[in-house]
């Protein structure tokens, strides 16, 4: 049974019900519930295939799983699979597709039909990127990601939602074909284009260099590191409380994977020969953004620019090239996936209720919101890394990977964790502590059951991965273990 | 060879020559007949197209006419898209009051012109071939005779296309001076690999002529004006087929009659290249005609066909076929969708007529944004392949310098198919539109659906065609 594109596609089959349903329905009002349902219950389904895949991995061999192939044209062949670095983040994607979509359910009113096809969309997208083995393959599910994004983030999005719609797929095209010229040359040179034989191609260190630099140049807008990081803030204040999920928890993690599954293996020597850049670049987008974080006046921008600093966090960890440092970036994504994604939902529930993400117009909603509060200290103390949530995990053990390398690199880091607790827990103070001033604020309501609903997968996943990191460590080890040990004997480390 | 094998080869030729004077003969007497003569001219052109998939090979008419796997892949391509046209553009034009039945026949003998562009095989028979689909073209540039826009139109087309006419013969007679022949087999004797300047310069000539008329920078002043004065039907066939007959022709120049003389041209295309894609992409920026935009758009595409070519070998030739027929399915689609559309019988032409388009006519406006993401070049639509095709054949010829600004030429050009699909998508909706009519929105559909997802499988059979063709020509 070809599991993992039965995973890809199974959303369009639910993108096809939502056609046939739009086509026959009568009752506007009936069609719109019921695509909701079709939706949700077509997330669902590919979660609970997406745990059968996980539960199927063979966690002790490191090369790649559940491989289909077939020949295509011009000698490029459909190709799935997975191996350890990836499989997680299918789950991922299934775990936090139906959470997108219960958090849009009362949140679009306009267009349902389009958003939830658009989303479903955007899933098989994303879960293609994370299976594909084929480099034209990974590029078709890879660049097609940008027009749901561009649809979700212009149609349902905010008040400037057109400019962050254009900023975010103009950037992230301009990295792109970047990437296609390059793996054009890849396939050029090899004579192949697949991934796994790739690996084991080793270009001349000359070519690496360019290759390095074109596939830097997608993944680092994608991921995104300072200075590319500009269109992250736009497009997560103008887009739709599920779409900055999908972006942070999901899209952002795109860009990590990249560099694990091609740069590192592919370019070992450019990798090491980058190894400066990437750091330096990282330490500034710790520091600096979480700088800017401080300064934010809007609590999705603070939240998004957050996004940037943990992500150097990752980049560092990954280009520390030991097994420290991937299996910390790993983590770190996979918890920053379902932190700053619970985050934004956090906003989320506020934004639903009085329609503006200013901090200032929020202050003292423990006194009315007393579970909102709890669930979002959970989160805040997840995302400063506070030991028991996922959160520290991914950031110790990125750092000491780093601080194998360049003790520096790692220490200048380290601010960032304190950086990141000073505007988190100015966040939370100035909009959950004190007392109610603004006499709007007097009649807002605490969660109700459907929003419980959608924190306690979240809350689970946060606390579990917190004190049992090995859940996740067992899947991933062998693959990594794999990684390093080429890369070192590539580097002569 | 006898003059019955000589004319065996020249089937298709024939059909649509007799078949084209049998129709004007048959409208001149039954001038209300219109749609027999139509019917009339489908059949012809598909009948031509089957003559030249089964036709034997070989060299006809002291080499003149070449019969070839390139002249059977262009050929039936030209004569497939030449036969869209006319049930396309006869009922548009019924409609508007213009009820002649020269517009079917003017299809058929520019057809068969681009056929004999596709077949040339030495400097005559691509001078009258070019000329014969030209002068048809000029005169449905001006078919709608009482829109001032158009006879300003097919005047401008006439002009220009007179001019470069007149640039091609110069640098024909160059060429025939210095090598002493018009069979491009000779020239490519007497030109080596190392051809003497006067060839040369005779050759830059060809290439100019040439390049008016698929127009690639600098040679496009006349498109974005034609584009919008013309019908837009008639747009939609010469935006298409023309284009691939012009390109087959300028690979068989280049490849049969400069064969070891790549280096020489190679610079020339990759400068006609890289400029068609800056003019298209910044050009195109500007622009809020629909038919303008699409003209920019086609000059940068051009620039893509021409890119292929500048490799220099087979795969490059291959690369800018397949190219070329997945462009010309895009073009014509686009335009098909821009004909079935009007607002109280008025034509949306402007980008704001667009607004909101997607809540009027969901089809249609799904069929345009299919077609602004296979131009922009995004995956999987056929766009892409089209692009990763040349892209490929460009670097694996040592071209990777040219291949990166083309591409970044591309994300420039995407802020303005964005733009389209931005006003289609997020914009309020401008008002009703009036319901399309079918046979336009049927061609629409058809090529949005062959863009994607049939051109996931088409590709599969359509590049081995393609490579065929390519190794008919001399390149290696």
């Amino acid at each position: 049974m070809p599991l993992l594109s039965l995973i890809t596609y199974a959303p369009l089959v639910g993108v096809a019900g939502i056609l046939i349903l739009r086509a026959f329905a009568k009752d506007e009002a009936r069609g719109v519930e019921a695509t909701r349902w079709i939706a949700f219950v077509t997330t669902l389904a590919t979660l609970a295939l997406s745990v059968l895949l996980v539960a199927q991995f063979d966690a002790s061999n490191p090369g790649f799983q559940f491989v289909e192939e077939a020949p295509w044209f011009a000698g490029l062949h459909y190709r799935m699979g997975v191996d350890g670095i990836s499989v997680l983040f299918v789950l991922l994607t299934a775990f936090l597709m139906p959470i997108c979509i219960a958090a849009s359910w009362k949140s679009i009113e306009t267009r349902v039909h389009e958003y939830m096809v658009a989303f479903l969309i955007l899933e098989t997208l994303v879960i293609g990127v994370f299976c594909a083995l084929d480099l034209v393959v990974f590029y078709i599910f890879f660049e097609f990601g940008l027009v749901p994004m561009f649809l979700i983030i212009g149609i349902w999005g905010g008040a400037r939602r057109v400019y962050a719609a254009f900023k975010f797929f103009l950037y992230t095209l301009l990295g792109s074909v970047l990437m296609l010229a390059a793996i054009l040359f890849m396939i050029g040179t090899s004579g192949t284009s697949s991934i796994p034989e790739l690996m084991q191609y080793g270009f001349s260190p000359e070519a690496q260099t360019w290759l390095w630099l074109a596939f830097f140049a997608s993944f680092a807008v994608k991921m995104p590191m300072w200075p590319v990081h500009t269109w992250l803030p736009d497009a997560h204040v103008e887009a739709p409380t599920a779409g900055s999920v999908f972006l942070a928890g999901i899209l952002l993690k795109m860009g990590g994977y990249g560099f694990m599954r091609f740069s590192l293996p592919m370019f070992p020597d450019a990798s090491h020969q980058f190894t400066p850049l990437i750091f330096a670049l990282s330490v500034i987008a710790v520091i600096y953004t979480s700088l800017v974080a401080f300064r934010q006046t809007d609590v999705k921008k603070l939240i998004a620019y957050s996004s940037v600093a943990h992500m150097g966090l990752v980049t560092m960890g990954i280009f520390s090239g030991n097994a420290e440092g991937e299996q910390g970036a790993i983590y770190q994504m996979l918890s920053h996936g379902v932190i700053s994604g619970a985050l934004f939902l956090c906003v989320g529930v506020i934004y639903d209720r009085m329609h503006t993400r200013e901090i200032k117009f929020y202050g003292g909603l423990v006194q009315r919101m007393p579970w909102y509060a709890a669930v979002f200290l959970l989160f805040t103390m997840g995302n400063v890394g506070l030991p028991g949530t996922s959160g520290f995990v991914g950031e110790i053990l990125s750092m000491t990977g780093v601080y194998q390398v360049s003790t520096w690199t790692a220490i200048l880091a380290a601010t960032g964790v304190i950086l990141s607790a000073v505007y988190m827990l100015t966040l939370y103070r100035s909009v959950v502590f004190g007392t109610i001033e603004n006499p709007k604020l007097q009649t807002i309501t605490d969660l109700e059951w459907r929003e419980v609903a959608i924190f306690t997968p979240l809350i689970i996943a946060t606390l579990w991965m917190g004190v049992q990191p090995n859940i996740v460590f067992n899947l991933t080890d062998a693959s990594v273990d794999q990684l390093v040990r080429v890369y070192q004997a590539a580097i002569g480390g | 060879m006898t003059i019955s094998a000589n004319l065996a080869l020249a089937y298709p030729e024939i059909i649509l020559a007799v078949g084209a004077l049998a129709l004007l003969v048959l409208g001149a007497f039954m001038p209300k007949q219109t749609s027999l003569v139509a019917t009339g001219g489908v059949a012809v052109l598909l009948a031509a197209a089957v003559a030249s998939a089964t036709q034997p090979f070989g060299v006809a008419f002291g080499g003149g006419l070449i019969a070839d796997a390139a002249a059977t892949f262009a050929k039936v391509a030209i004569y497939v898209a030449s036969a869209v046209a006319i049930p396309l553009g006869q009922p548009w034009f019924e409609r508007r009051g213009v009820k002649t039945f020269e517009f079917p026949v003017l299809i058929l003998l520019s057809a068969l012109g681009m056929g004999m562009m596709a077949s040339s095989g030495d400097l005559i028979s691509l001078y009258v071939g070019v000329e014969l689909s030209s002068l048809a073209l000029y005169v449905l540039a001006a078919m709608h005779r009482d829109n001032a826009k158009a006879s300003e139109a097919g005047l401008k087309y006439f002009v220009l296309g007179a001019l470069s006419s007149g640039l091609l013969l110069y640098g024909a007679s160059l060429v025939y001076g210095f090598a002493g022949s018009t069979l491009y087999a000779d020239i490519a004797k007497a030109a080596g690999a190392e051809a003497n300047t006067g060839l040369l310069f005779g050759l830059i000539f060809v290439i100019c002529g040439l390049a008016f008329k698929v127009s690639a920078a600098p040679f496009h002043m006349w498109t974005p004006d034609v584009y919008e004065g013309a019908p837009t039907p008639v747009v939609a066939f010469f935006a298409a087929a023309p284009k691939l007959a012009a390109m087959m022709l300028f690979a068989r120049v280049l490849a049969d009659g400069f064969t070891d003389a790549v280096a020489q041209w190679q610079q020339v295309l990759v400068a006609l290249a890289l400029i068609s894609v800056a003019v298209g992409a910044f050009g195109g920026l500007v622009q809020k005609n629909l038919k303008r935009l699409w003209a920019y758009s086609s000059i940068a595409n051009i620039g893509y066909a021409v890119l292929g070519l500048a490799s220099g070998t087979s795969e490059g030739v291959q690369a800018m076929l397949v190219f070329m027929i997945l462009y010309m399915v895009d073009v014509t689609g686009f335009f098909a969708c821009l004909a079935a559309l009007s607002r109280q019988g008025k034509a949306m032409e402007t980008i704001d007529d667009m607004a909101g388009l997607v809540k009027e006519r969901r089809g249609l406006a799904l069929a345009m944004t299919v077609f602004s993401l296979s131009a922009l070049g995004l995956p999987p639509f056929s766009g892409f392949w089209a692009k990763y095709v040349v892209f490929k054949a460009a670097i694996d010829a040592g071209l990777w310098g040219p291949a990166v600004i083309g591409l970044v030429g591309s994300v420039v050009a995407a802020f303005y198919y964005l733009r389209l699909i931005k006003v289609m998508w997020f914009d309020g909706s401008a008002g009703a539109t009036d319901k399309p009519p079918m046979e336009a929105k049927a061609i629409g559909l058809t090529a949005a659906v062959f863009a994607f997802p049939v051109v996931l499988v088409a590709i599969t059979w359509l590049n081995p065609l393609a490579a065929r063709a390519a190794q008919a020509l001399g390149l290696a």
